[in-house]
């Protein structure tokens, strides 16, 4: 690499539309999935919201029950794959290379590419609402024999997915090499800022599982085109091993949406306690054995399958394990807030919001590991609740409080604090307004993935379906919020909180172009 | 009606703000797993309420430690911040601590799970089938077989008349069981994954079409329970209820001697002629249960899902090819085979129902004999 950096000037950013289409600036990509990711969250929340239409009654009101399974599906697809991963991948290209000391990703290139194949896929995905026979409506865990009954859609779905996947891979690939090869003189891996290492080792989750969900994809393909019998019983096939496949990605796939979450939050809790992170070593060895333990999990989504007993029990057992290390980690945020000097700007309110929710999302999900009572909790709307009150309450949550933080590093302006606690607040309210009445809707036995119930399930969900439309319309201020900061505001500092401590602290704000051009000294 | 609504809505918004403090008077809104009527669901409850209990009780501990220091350690009461910053011993107490806790859960866990699959020495065996979308039940010892659909008529769901008080969980054969008996189920299916499930009966196994899974339950109460297809399974799968009626010894042995009667009744039938007056009436019934969720009552399909029958090469084309696609389904679509579920009566019935109702007036009249001759 140049070590010259006295031509600074010549390498600004190229003008206009292909600044963004040719960029190989780690910032620029930052940005991009970023806004992709917004963009992504908004289209499965207006989703979202036909869903939580539909359930304010009983009865069939706006939508008929295959469009509102398409709903569902599709919902959790652009979630998953369009905002949550997308908005982790964003902050690892604006975030890595400036917290070890680097001037941008490893694969600039590359990471060019890994972007611009997402609009595609999406695109691609999306078109399949105007397609014959409608968009995939068999759930986003694809399970045959029912998605076999997609129509024209079928074929588009799997190659979305497939480029979703590359996308991922090439992203965690770069990550990967630029952690592993570009860090400052002295920054030894267990100086490592916590988001670093978070994303690290999600960045090798991604690189063993993603292959494995295209591998399941590829084989419904070829069951549906090519003849052949892998998952179709008439065949010799075995549906329940498409099962078993999807979820050795699929579980993987929860913590590389939660692990970064971890991450952000290990930054952001130290900084406004004014006070070092308790137990740096142990979120660490914790964040490891949390992806280790994410292999041996995965049967866990598929309890009433009929698996022989001693497959069941080892599965509960390893399963409950998964609530050691998570514990240690809260322990460690709640260590690290006890006796600090605590203020609570809109970040930390996110931050610490993320630990009191994402832990009743723990709750839930150590219930639902104790196999004979998972046959009863299993596909209802408890476990949504729990889902979604680790995924929204936890990795959402957790975006939204790392965009608050480096926003003003991003951008050069603070954000306007009084909206922001205001978001954080309606948030927080009407998150559980929405979703805290869904465990008493599955205990009472309803199921998930139903476009009408019986009356007796009405007003929890009327209550549910109101806190929905509120969170909805809530995340257009954040919308508003992120629009006011980019056109202007008070100006930041370089090191925007008192209490920020690292590498990307001590860059201007907003940072140069190539963050660092001379590698920084790490002591 | 509104005041009504609105009250209800008022008392369940109090009820979710008490969590689960008063369990009886909140009865009518479901707020937690029914205790159910088997040992199966009884032991699931209180590993339930074990379990949340535990959660509660370290919940309130650790937000109780992180509102304290939110409340008091904030730089604004002029808190500074301590140095401390790890601890070997802390560390190491508070991963073992919820090891023991866990090992303390799994223990009766695993003692619950290994009865509840433990099928062996029932006193009757009753296979379970899952179709989209509707069950069939099979008393192998007793060669009683018979198909369970949805009862709610389609006014209610789309909000043309009142709902009824078992809105969407009414069927109109339910699943008859002796109590006191350990009834094995064996579930299967015969097109895409279900899944059966009662709540009050505390179990639920997936219906996986080339699998046979089971599962046992013991009813101990006389009673009526309802349950729903808990596996997505396609358009319908919100109306595929389960109902289940336990009844005792003398009840459901006199239910047996009737299914039989009314199967020979049937056999009988089925080998005289019938009338097209006959057949168009029983043939409304079954398209309206079978076929009209696809193929819709107008018999007009789902542009690019479902084709219709009205003026259809098959509705109006030849009778042989008509029954055989009834019977054998086609390969490759969302259309079923319908010959292990309907009796030659239903089949000869709603071919003759296809082939005369929306103007297809083909004037043809297929007979029982006619299908089982085609079988």
């Amino acid at each position: 690499m140049s070590t010259e950096t006295t031509h600074d000037d010549h390498h600004g950013p190229a003008r206009g539309l292909s600044r963004w289409v040719f960029t190989t600036n780690h910032k620029d990509i930052g940005t991009l999935y970023l806004l992709f990711s917004l963009l992504m969250f908004i289209v499965g929340g207006a989703m979202a919201m036909v869903i939580r239409a539909e359930l304010f009654q009983p009865g069939l009101q706006f939508v008929e029950p295959q469009f509102f399974n398409s709903m569902t599906t599709m919902h959790a697809l652009i979630m998953i794959f369009g905002a949550v991963m997308p908005g982790f991948v964003g902050l690892a290209n604006w975030l890595v290379p400036m917290m070890i000391g680097a001037p941008d990703m490893a694969l600039p290139r590359m990471n060019n590419w890994s972007f611009w194949i997402l609009p595609f896929a999406f695109t691609m995905l999306l078109s399949t609402l105007f397609m014959d026979g409608g968009a995939p409506a068999g759930g986003w865990t694809m399970y045959p024999p029912l998605v076999m009954q997609t129509g024209n859609a079928f074929p588009f779905l799997i190659f979305s997915v497939h480029l979703m996947g590359i996308s991922s891979i090439m992203g965690a690939i770069n990550i990967v090499v630029t952690i592993v090869n570009m860090r400052a003189p002295g920054m030894t891996l267990m100086k490592m800022p916590l988001f670093v290492w978070t994303w690290l080792i999600t960045a090798y989750l991604l690189i063993a599982v993603m292959p494995v969900l295209a591998g399941s994809v590829t084989m419904l393909l070829t069951d549906r085109y090519f003849g052949t019998s892998f998952f179709d019983a008439a065949g010799g096939g075995d549906p329940v091993m498409f099962q078993h496949i999807f979820w050795f990605f699929g579980h993987p796939e929860v913590y590389i949406m939660i692990l970064p979450a971890f991450g952000i939050v290990s930054q952001i809790i130290p900084t406004f306690a004014r006070k070092r992170l308790f137990g740096y070593s142990s979120m660490v060895y914790a964040t490891s054995s949390i992806a280790f333990l994410s292999f041996i999990v995965w049967a866990h989504h598929m309890f009433t399958v009929g698996m022989p007993l001693t497959g069941e029990l080892f599965f509960m057992y390893a399963t409950m394990m998964i609530a050691v290390p998570t514990g240690v980690k809260v322990f460690n945020w709640v260590s690290t807030m006890w006796k600090g000097s605590m203020t609570f700007e809109t970040p930390m309110l996110f931050a610490v919001g993320f630990v009191v929710m994402f832990t009743i999302g723990g709750f839930s999900g150590l219930m639902l590991a104790i196999t004979p009572v998972d046959f009863q909790y299993h596909d209802t709307y408890f476990v949504v609740a729990h889902f979604h009150y680790v995924l929204v309450t936890g990795a959402v949550f957790s975006l939204m409080a790392a965009a608050y933080y480096w926003m003003p590093k991003w951008t050069g302006n603070m954000y306007d604090e009084k909206l922001g606690k205001l978001h954080f607040w309606l948030s927080t309210i009407f998150v559980n307004v929405l979703f805290f009445p869904q465990h008493f809707l599955g205990l009472a036995g309803m199921p998930r993935r139903i476009p009408d119930y019986s009356t007796q399930f009405t007003e929890f969900n009327q209550i549910s379906s109101i806190g929905g439309f509120a969170f909805g319309l809530t995340q257009l201020l954040f919308v508003y919020i992120v629009y006011k900061t980019i056109k202007g505001g008070e100006k930041a500092t370089d090191r925007v909180w008192e209490g920020a401590e690292g590498l990307e602290w001590t860059l201007s704000s907003p940072p140069p172009y190539h963050s660092f051009t001379t590698a920084p000294e790490v002591k | 009606m509104l005041v009504t609504r609105l009250k209800r809505l008022l008392t369940a918004s109090g009820g979710a703000a008490l969590l689960l403090g008063a369990p009886g008077a909140l009865a009518e809104y479901g707020l937690n797993l029914p205790r159910g009527v088997t040992p199966i669901s009884q032991e699931a409850y209180d590993m339930h309420m074990l379990i949340f209990w535990v959660c509660v009780g370290i919940a309130v501990l650790v937000f109780g430690v992180m509102f304290y220091s939110i409340v008091s350690h904030r730089k604004s009461k002029g808190a500074v911040a301590a140095q401390f910053h790890e601890s070997t011993t802390v560390e190491i107490l508070w991963t073992i601590v919820p090891f023991l806790i866990l090992v303390g859960m799994a223990v009766p866990a695993t003692k619950a799970l290994v009865s509840m699959e433990d099928t062996s020495n029932s006193d009757l065996s009753i296979k379970v089938t899952g179709y989209q979308w509707k069950w069939g039940y099979e008393y192998i010892d007793d060669d009683i077989s018979f198909i369970s659909s949805l009862a709610t008529p389609h006014d209610q769901i789309y909000n043309e008349n009142p709902k009824g008080e078992h809105y969407l969980l009414e069927v109109d054969n339910p699943l008859v069981v002796p109590v006191n008996k350990k009834v094995r189920l064996l579930v299967t299916a015969s097109d895409v994954i279900h899944s059966w499930w009662v709540p009050q009966l505390g179990m639920k196994k997936d219906a996986i079409p080339g699998f046979i899974n089971s599962m046992w339950i013991r009813v101990e109460k006389e009673g009526v329970y309802r349950g729903q297809c808990a596996e997505l399974c396609g358009k319908d799968h919100g109306f595929m209820p389960i109902v289940v009626v336990a009844k005792n010894e003398a009840d459901y042995a006199q239910w047996v001697a009737e299914q039989k009667s009314a199967a020979s009744a049937d056999a009988a039938a089925a080998e005289r002629e019938w009338s097209m007056d006959e057949l168009m009436a029983r043939g409304e019934k079954v398209y309206a249960t079978s076929c009209a969720a696809c193929h819709q009552a107008n018999g007009e399909g789902i542009p690019g899902a479902f084709p219709a029958l009205k003026g259809s090469a098959i509705a109006t084309g030849p009778v042989d090819k008509h029954i055989d696609v009834i019977l054998n389904g086609r390969s490759g679509t969302a259309m079923a085979a319908f010959g292990a579920q309907l009796s030659d009566i239903d089949i000869a019935a709603v071919a003759t129902y296809e082939r005369n109702a929306w103007g297809n007036d083909t004037g043809d009249l297929v007979q029982p004999s006619a299908v089982k001759a085609a079988r």
